[in-house]
């Protein structure tokens, strides 16, 4: 239903990383742009360092709050290994932001698994210049903060959504955050944004 | 004005737009969030029970004096609150009555996978089952009205997907209740339930589902949308959402009110559609029941799974059988290493369970993170049931076991576990002469859920401060003679103190001090040192500290020799910004390589 087209993001990472605020950040910014919007995540033992992956959907009229398996057209990873774990999920013409950090699992912290290695490789296999990796912790600790990271990726991501000007996303920003960290987040935004 | 709030926030704003006074609940996945919630607003007395069976009491006498009044519970809670609901049905209410009961298809955080809807043909109450947030609190509200409407407590079902998931709602004012406050000694009979008065209750609940039935084929949120006559589909809640999504083109029947069931609405559905498909999500509540009434189902749970979580391609894959087209599979997920929940970097329920299992112990365990001691590589808790089971459980072993059972076994609960279902059975312990030895890990806080206050942690669920329960003289007057307790940390100590109580012929308690949570801002532990290092010079990479499975520490392959020329394949290394200091590695590190940093 053409006239019904519903915009699938899914946002992947490990507990801790920022995630959920960037979700938070795309409900502002979407409902602020006037479509409907609906996601979900889930919750409980995730804050005990597992991975935490959000399903983001925006449309005129969302029904389901899950993404259907391979319906992904936006992926926004904070972590490799966490991109990887869902690249099947991803259409063929999916664009793709992922961040360039690895957070060891246990078993390879243990020694007992291997962590992949080649993972921006193996995505451009199969979406070739669709396929971006940023250094969030790199350009967010220049700017003084590592915390910021996952702003810095949201701002690269935001590039995928000509359509949404600037000043929403630095809205959310606001409306989201401390004021003592706007301006490290705004900073976070637009370096990130600059990327792509 | 629309806002984005997740399923749960809708809840707690429906109850406060609908005139709620007075909430309870016992934190649970996927419901925590509704009290959470419900604190924030002033016109409501909301609070943390010590159980939910505790807490559908409290909201149920509110609503015998006239307020309109909220219990939330997960799925297994209705199990611990089932007495008093199966009665309050027969009762009815005075003030609105609402249960939120939601459920975890998938087991996402449960110990195991019920739906919820059986209890509503069970105690022959109403429930309403929302689908997004914005029905969560249209529903919510609508869920007052009727309880008012038909005297009769209401069940309010959510679901992992629903309570958890966001979107926009359009908020309202509040509006007080219209039912005056008051107890009327003269209703005692509607309230008292003696074998007489309980037939002529009886009587009223098949009045009132009589009444129920005739309000759900006229109840505005069961809807039907004809589309393609060919083929409809029944659903309600999270399920339709994903059948929607799935097939947008068939009709549907929506269920807002998933019992009792619309009988008109359903004949009608299946006069105008030929082939009737029900999509929900475990048991096959729906089908059974519209089966029964002589109804031909296409198709229903002959092909829809009938265990874990639906979801749209689950719904696509079962209907379409050889025409679904798999997508691409480009790497296979199972080669990937995972990524399992882990207690926190410095966790002193990490210390406690190295010490039990370097003590071989048999340990009943419970419910909250410390189950997390069953994955490796601590492997050192060997059951978890429900909330509380573990004494009970260890103390029949020991009486099945007699004096051979001497030093093996000892039951494990949390704080707020021990509170909500652990004092019955230590009474029973110590009244029946089990020689089990309970160990309470108070960390001072509900942990798994989220950071809860309970009667233990001194405050309340508004954060005011409060009474807090002192276990040990709890368990004194319970009759337990032998009271110990242990800083988890020091793990020789720790080991010495459970050894000898699990060898004694008599119950005993341990309580652990110095072991809040990680994750509590509040609570202030004492460790000496701000963090651990590693002395490479010294790591024989024996890999003795790796079966902790702390986070902070990783193994580091380097072939190569210590300083004084032992062979080594490895060394473990310390993320200095995620250890915390416990120094738990650094004692059980045989060469003295694990070191103190300042």
């Amino acid at each position: 239903m053409e006239n019904n087209k519903v915009t699938n993001i899914l946002l992947s990472g490990v507990g801790g990383q920022g995630a959920i605020l960037a979700s938070n950040i795309l409900a502002h910014v979407f409902v602020e742009a006037g479509y409907d919007v609906k996601k979900s995540e889930v919750h409980g033992m995730a804050q005990r360092g597992g991975d935490v992956t959000t399903h983001f959907r925006y449309g005129k009229k969302v029904y389901s709050p899950l993404i259907p398996y391979g319906g992904v057209d936006f992926l926004l990873a904070f972590e490799l290994v966490e991109a990887l774990r869902y690249i099947n999920h991803c259409k063929p013409e999916a664009r793709i932001v992922m961040n360039d950090q690895k957070i060891l699992p246990p078993a390879v912290n243990l020694g007992l698994a291997e962590y992949p290695e080649g993972i921006p490789a193996t995505f451009r296999q199969y979406f070739k210049e669709n396929v971006h990796v940023v250094k969030g912790q790199e350009i967010a600790l220049s700017l003084g903060n590592a915390q910021a990271a996952n702003v810095v990726l949201v701002g690269a991501f935001s590039n995928f959504f000509p359509e949404i000007a600037r000043d929403l996303w630095i809205g959310a920003l606001m409306d989201l955050l401390p004021k003592k960290i706007h301006d490290l987040n705004i900073k976070a935004f637009d370096k990130g944004k600059e990327t792509l | 004005m629309k806002k984005v709030l997740q399923g749960n926030e809708a809840i707690a704003r429906g109850a406060w737009e609908a005139g709620v006074t007075v909430a309870a609940a016992y934190p649970g996945t996927p419901s925590s969030e509704i009290l959470a919630e419900i604190a924030g607003y002033k016109e409501i007395a909301g609070q943390w029970s010590p159980n939910e069976k505790v807490a559908v009491e409290v909201a149920s006498g509110a609503s015998i004096a006239g307020a309109r009044a909220l219990a939330c519970m997960k799925h297994v809670g209705m199990n611990v609150a089932a007495d008093p609901f199966m009665t309050l049905a027969y009762t009815g209410i005075k003030g609105g009555f609402v249960i939120v009961v939601a459920d975890d298809p998938n087991v996402h955080s449960s110990q195991n996978e019920q739906d919820s809807r059986n209890w509503a043909r069970f105690a022959k109450v109403p429930m309403l089952e929302p689908g997004d947030a914005a029905e969560c609190k249209d529903f919510t509200k609508m869920a007052f009205e009727i309880s008012e409407q038909f005297d009769t407590p209401v069940l309010l079902k959510g679901e992992t997907r629903v309570c958890h998931s966001d979107s926009l709602v359009e908020l309202t004012e509040r509006q007080e209740s219209k039912v005056a406050l008051g107890l009327d000694p003269k209703e005692a009979s509607k309230y008292v339930m003696v074998p007489a008065n309980v037939r002529v209750r009886r009587k009223t609940i098949e009045t009132r589902m009589k009444e129920l039935e005739a309000y759900a084929d006229v109840f505005s949120r069961n809807v039907m949308e004809i589309n393609d006559p060919e083929v409809g589909i029944i659903a309600a809640g999270a399920a339709y959402m994903y059948a929607k999504e799935a097939f947008p083109n068939y009709s549907f029947l929506k269920l807002g009110m998933v019992w009792p069931l619309p009988k008109k609405l359903i004949a009608e559905f299946f006069r105008k559609v030929k082939k009737v498909i029900i999509v929900e999500e475990l048991d096959p509540f729906l089908e059974t029941e519209i089966r029964a009434l002589g109804f031909n189902v296409y198709h229903g749970k002959d092909v829809i799974p009938n265990m874990f979580e639906l979801s749209p391609e689950i719904i696509a894959k079962s209907l379409m059988a050889e025409d679904y087209k798999e997508p691409e599979t480009r790497v296979d997920p199972n080669d990937l290493p995972r990524r399992p929940p882990n207690m926190c970097a410095g966790c002193p329920h990490r210390a406690l369970f190295y010490s039990l299992k370097k003590l071989g112990a048999f340990v009943f365990g419970d419910i909250g993170c410390y189950t997390l001691a069953f994955a490796p590589p601590l492997q050192a808790l060997h059951t978890t049931i429900c909330m509380g089971a573990s004494i009970g459980q260890a103390y029949g072993a020991g009486k099945a076991m007699g004096k051979e059972g001497l030093g093996k076994i000892c039951a494990v609960l949390g704080d707020s576990t021990f509170l909500h279902g652990g004092i019955g059975p230590v009474m029973d312990t110590v009244y029946n002469k089990g020689y089990s030895t309970t160990i309470i890990l108070d960390n001072r806080t509900t942990g798994m859920t989220g950071l809860q206050e309970h009667a233990g942690t001194g405050y309340t669920l508004k954060g005011e401060p409060a009474n807090m329960v002192n276990y040990e003289t709890l368990v004194q007057a319970l009759g337990v003679k032998n009271i110990r307790k242990v800083d988890p940390y020091k793990v020789k100590e720790t080991m010495e103190v459970i050894k000898e109580e699990m060898e004694r012929d008599d119950a005993s308690v341990i309580i652990t001090t110095n072991g809040p949570c990680m994750l509590h801002r509040r609570e202030k532990r004492g460790f000496e040192y701000p963090f651990y290092a590693v002395d490479t010079d010294m790591c024989r990479g024996c890999k003795v500290c790796l079966e902790l499975g702390c986070p902070a520490i990783s193994w580091v392959v380097s072939e190569g020799e210590t300083k004084d020329g032992k062979k080594r394949k490895g060394v473990v290394s310390i993320n200095k910004s995620q250890c915390p200091g416990c120094g738990l590695c650094a004692q059980v590190c045989k060469f003295e390589s694990i070191k103190a940093g300042a």
